[in-house]
């Protein structure tokens, strides 16, 4: 296909398109109505469902726009007489199976055969034999089926292949029998498989989630920005009757295209949960108590007041907003607070002055797809960053090799060359990796690595890896179960000499908006942009620890979202005063904490989001919080008001933004940071074995952990672990197995998993069954239970 | 297309049926392993009779493809048994197409569900035989009335030339 255009014309008017393109694009690109059902600019051209005939000069029959390649001088009509006499006899066809259901299917009014039958069918059909009816399908908690709708356009089918990367749907049988389902009865379980039900033309796949609730006129559609990660994928948020009934993809194509991962389609559900905080409460005695904001924060105020600076700590989830981030710790910086922190998985901070204030992707989601190789070190990015993951998919897809550093092997949707090596032993792993690259490179040893690069041996696989990162445009991402890890200063440092040694940019994949809270400075040791503090204060993991700890400020942070559950809940039983600012409290938080003050989700406030290419993407609230509920940047100023600190009379978070962006604008998002004098290199206990504890998909934050049919989704917690461990401790699939991570036990199921090292287990964070062990990566004691 | 590991799936093939699958994929190229899927499928209905779930799982998994793309062919090509009552020795196939119905097909069909006491679609409970309906006219109109026993095709059938054929079958 040459990039000269051509010129063609389309009923009468002149267009330029190039040749070979298809003709549909171009009449698309012209704002000229070609209908259809199978064709999708994202999907492959499949030509089946013949709704786009036009009438081609000198062409016998009519041909379908989709699959009619674009030639010069040629002569279209979109509605003569024959393509209108085309139209109208296939939509006939269409109409012949597909029931008259429209008043009880949830399609109605945003459907795309209703429409087109409107603009393009006859109202009355020659056909008046019985229709056609295909049972059921239960494909999961969340996507609806009514196939007997289905047109077999396969834009579905499509999907799954193309863009989901796993095929679940499929066509089977033939003619009249032919069906679109999973054949044998299975759910679907893509982390992108909501779009299937935007892609579908009809009502045959519907969301399950919000089937029912609304209809779309009665629906109003605002913009917003999805707070799971670090993509901020751009959304509409449709409520009705003041309520969010769903959310569906706004079409970026530098952020998310024209998709969304089912966490940021379907948390919303979690909006609705039991556990969601209606009114300020204070325990007293041992019961709690509602009162009114005015007492709330007379009562919240006096204890920071009283209490020691230093021995009160402050916790940020990492999907509040840049606003709330930096109100926070302004808020808690102005009292002098200092432990403050909002890495509540981390646990190795031993090199968090070496640095960079704030780390991302490097490049922008777009520029992933040009990569040619790509390194992922403890990452997940399937499960994390579902879209990114999509980028990374589609820089494979184009040629690019992916290369992979994990504490399991991860089920990839493509093609990757994966190392799988117990958490310990992925540093070594990876000090391999850079003594090749160092050597390759002519490069001295730094000192820093010198004693950890002389006891490991360069082999012939590492060589052709090191090759790879060769490449002009190679990336090396640093993800969560890097972060997470034990020794993540070691690995950082690997990875950054590795970058530099071999010359791949180096990036990170962070969690939610966390670039936001260490812009702002949510640390202990740097506040507003970066600026090193001369007296830090504890991280999260010390500070837990403090015995002089009287006060805990969790704001959007439970005890799931720590990476030691254990630790954190004994640190907040000890604890005086536990003041809680969030949306939701289970009876865990009810518990540990002392004060809750009801706080806004992201569709009850304004803020913004700093995604993982550093682009800020402010959104406003959608919603009337229900309740006494109110915007947590308000309740953080109003604090700050009644404390008398200056400076606390921001009216709209556009303001708070505008002034960060004008401080924040010179830090730049780098990854590369200083090395330590040594590596950290954490020793395994014997006879303990290694936890692998890295958080499911859907158990990443407040809200999600409590979206009903995304939780459905997962499975029930177990054991997962090596044949030779199961055989050496005598365990088999289904036996409960013991599991101890300092003072306390659970029993989990056991099962044989061959993506599992040996010498570890697989027991996933941020989980219930997960809340009476330890840290997500640490010493983990296993027997038969 | 990527698959999740799934290779211990494939124990499930006999070595016959691996070896007749290398034999197919030996003609197309390496990265076309999909290619062979036809003839895979041929070689475990030889065995089996039809294709049940599991083999056809194992099938995927042998051939590096998603499970639902060897679904998707085995239930298109009626040549192909999904239906674990359609297993048996021998298939019959009566064509009753146009040529062969003029020429009494009806009647051959008629006098083997008698003679077998199955109906179309049936098979005998000892799994000897299973009168499949054939939908689809069987190219052999010259001699109609038809019929396809396996892969051989009798032409010119009478009751009594049904019943020497049927007879002389193990």
């Amino acid at each position: 296909m040459s990039d000269e255009l051509v010129s063609f014309e389309v009923n009468g008017q002149t267009l330029q398109a190039r040749p070979g393109s298809m003709l549909i694009a171009a009449t698309d690109a012209a704002g000229i109505t070609v209908p259809r059902f199978c064709y999708h600019k994202k999907l492959s051209v499949a030509a089946n469902c013949r709704m786009c005939l036009v009438e081609v000069e000198k062409a016998p029959k009519p041909m379908p726009a989709c699959a009619t390649p674009i030639m010069a001088g040629m002569k279209v009509w979109t509605n003569s007489p024959k393509a209108r006499a085309a139209q109208k006899d296939v939509m006939e066809f269409l109409l012949i199976n597909h029931p008259l259901d429209c008043p009880i299917c949830d399609q109605g009014g945003e459907c795309e055969l209703q429409d087109l039958s409107v603009g393009f069918g006859n109202s009355s059909s020659e056909y008046v034999e019985i229709k056609r009816v295909v049972r059921e399908k239960d494909i999961g908690p969340l996507i609806e089926t009514a196939m007997t709708r289905c047109i077999h356009c396969t834009r579905c089918v499509r999907f799954g292949e193309e863009i989901a990367g796993m095929r679940e749907l499929g066509a089977t049988g033939r003619s009249q029998y032919t069906e679109i389902g999973t054949y044998v009865a299975k759910a679907v379980t893509s982390e992108l498989s909501g779009n299937m039900i935007d892609v579908c033309p009809v009502g045959a796949l519907t969301a399950k989630p919000s089937r029912y609730t609304a209809r779309p006129w009665e629906m109003r559609s605002y913009d917003s920005i999805a707070p799971h990660d670090c993509v901020g994928s751009n959304i509409h948020v449709h409520t009705a009757r003041g309520k969010v009934i769903r959310v569906v993809p706004r079409e970026n194509e530098a952020i998310n295209e024209c998709w969304i991962a089912d966490r940021d389609r379907f948390s919303y559900e979690g909006l609705q949960s039991q556990e969601r905080l209606l009114k300020p409460q204070i325990k007293r005695d041992g019961h709690w108590k509602e009162v009114s904001w005015q007492e709330a924060l007379d009562t919240v105020s006096g204890i920071l007041r009283k209490q020691l600076a230093f021995n009160i700590a402050a916790f940020a989830g990492p999907s509040s907003t840049l606003e709330e981030f930096f109100l926070f710790q302004k808020l808690l910086r102005g009292l002098n607070i200092k432990n403050i922190d909002h890495r509540l998985r981390q646990v190795d901070f031993s090199d968090q002055t070496l640095t960079p204030v704030a780390s991302g992707l490097g490049l922008s989601l777009a520029e992933l797809e040009q990569q040619q190789a790509i390194f992922l070190i403890g990452a997940n990015p399937r499960h994390d960053q579902p879209m990114l993951n999509h980028r990374i998919r589609k820089a494979s897809i184009a040629g690019a090799k992916v290369l992979a550093l994990n504490p399991r092997r991860l089920a990839f949707n493509y093609a990757a060359e994966q190392i799988v090596a117990a958490p310990l032993d992925m540093v070594t792993e990876l000090a391999v990796l850079v003594k090749a690259a160092l050597e390759a490179a002519n490069q001295a040893v730094p000192n820093a690595l010198a004693e950890l690069l002389a006891k490991v041996e360069v082999s012939a696989g590492a060589r052709s890896q090191v090759a790879l990162l060769k490449a002009p445009n190679a990336l090396i991402l640093l993800g969560q179960m890097a972060v997470q890890h034990p020794a993540f200063s070691s690995l950082r440092s690997l990875a950054s000499v590795l970058a530099q040694a071999t010359g791949a940019k180096l990036g990170y994949l962070p969690e939610a908006n966390s670039i936001a809270a260490s812009l702002v400075g949510v640390l202990p040791h740097r506040e507003l942009a970066g600026k090193p503090l001369a007296e830090p204060g504890l991280p999260v993991n010390a500070a837990l620890n403090d015995k002089n700890l009287t006060t805990v400020v969790l704001m959007n942070a439970e005890l799931d979202d720590f990476a030691n559950p254990q630790q954190t809940l004994k640190a907040l039983r000890t604890a005086k005063h536990v003041i809680v600012l969030a949306p939701f409290a289970d009876a865990q938080a009810r518990e540990y904490a002392t004060v809750l003050l009801p706080t806004s989700t992201f569709v009850e406030t304004s803020g913004t989001l700093i995604n993982a290419e550093g682009l800020w993407q402010s959104f406003k609230g959608v919603v009337t919080p229900p309740g006494e509920v109110r915007p947590l940047w308000k309740v953080l100023r109003v604090l700050g008001n009644a404390l008398n600190l200056p400076d606390f009379d921001y009216v709209e978070t556009s303001e708070i933004a505008a002034e960060l962006k004008l401080e924040l604008k010179t830090v730049p998002l780098t990854a590369i940071g200083e090395l330590p004098e040594t590596l950290l290199v954490t020793k395994q206990e014997a006879s303990l074995m290694q936890r692998i504890g890295d958080v499911p998909i859907y158990r990443t934050d407040a809200l999600v952990r409590r979206a009903q049919s995304l939780q459905a989704m997962l499975s029930s917690p177990s054991v997962r672990m090596h044949g030779a461990d199961m055989d050496r401790l005598g365990i088999n699939t289904g036996d409960l197995v013991r599991l101890g991570q300092g003072e306390s036990y659970v029993q989990l199921p056991a099962e044989l998993d061959g993506a599992v090292p040996a010498g570890c287990v697989w027991v996933q964070s941020g989980t219930e069954a997960a809340r009476a062990l330890g840290s997500a990566f640490g010493s983990i004691m296993v027997d038969k239970g | 297309m990527t698959v999740t590991d799934t290779s211990d799936k494939a124990v499930l093939l006999s070595a016959h049926e691996r070896a007749e699958i290398d034999a197919w994929l030996a003609r197309y190229p390496a990265d076309q392993r999909q290619s062979a899927l036809l003839g895979a499928l041929r070689a475990v209905m030889h065995e089996d009779h039809y294709l049940s779930v599991p083999k056809m799982d194992a099938v995927a998994a042998y051939l590096g493809l998603p499970p639902i793309a060897v679904y998707e062919v085995a239930s298109f090509y009626s040549m192909y048994e999904t239906d674990e009552r359609a297993a048996a020795r021998h298939s019959i196939s009566v064509c009753t197409n146009i040529s062969c119905m003029l020429n009494g097909a009806d009647e051959i069909v008629a006098h083997i569900e008698n003679k077998l006491g199955i109906r179309l679609g049936e098979s005998t409970p000892d799994r000897k035989f299973y009168l499949k309906r054939e939908e689809e006219c069987l190219a052999a109109c010259c001699g109609a009335p038809m019929m396809q026993v396996n892969h051989v095709y009798y032409t010119e059938l009478s009751p009594e030339k049904v019943d020497s054929i049927l007879d002389g079958l193990e």
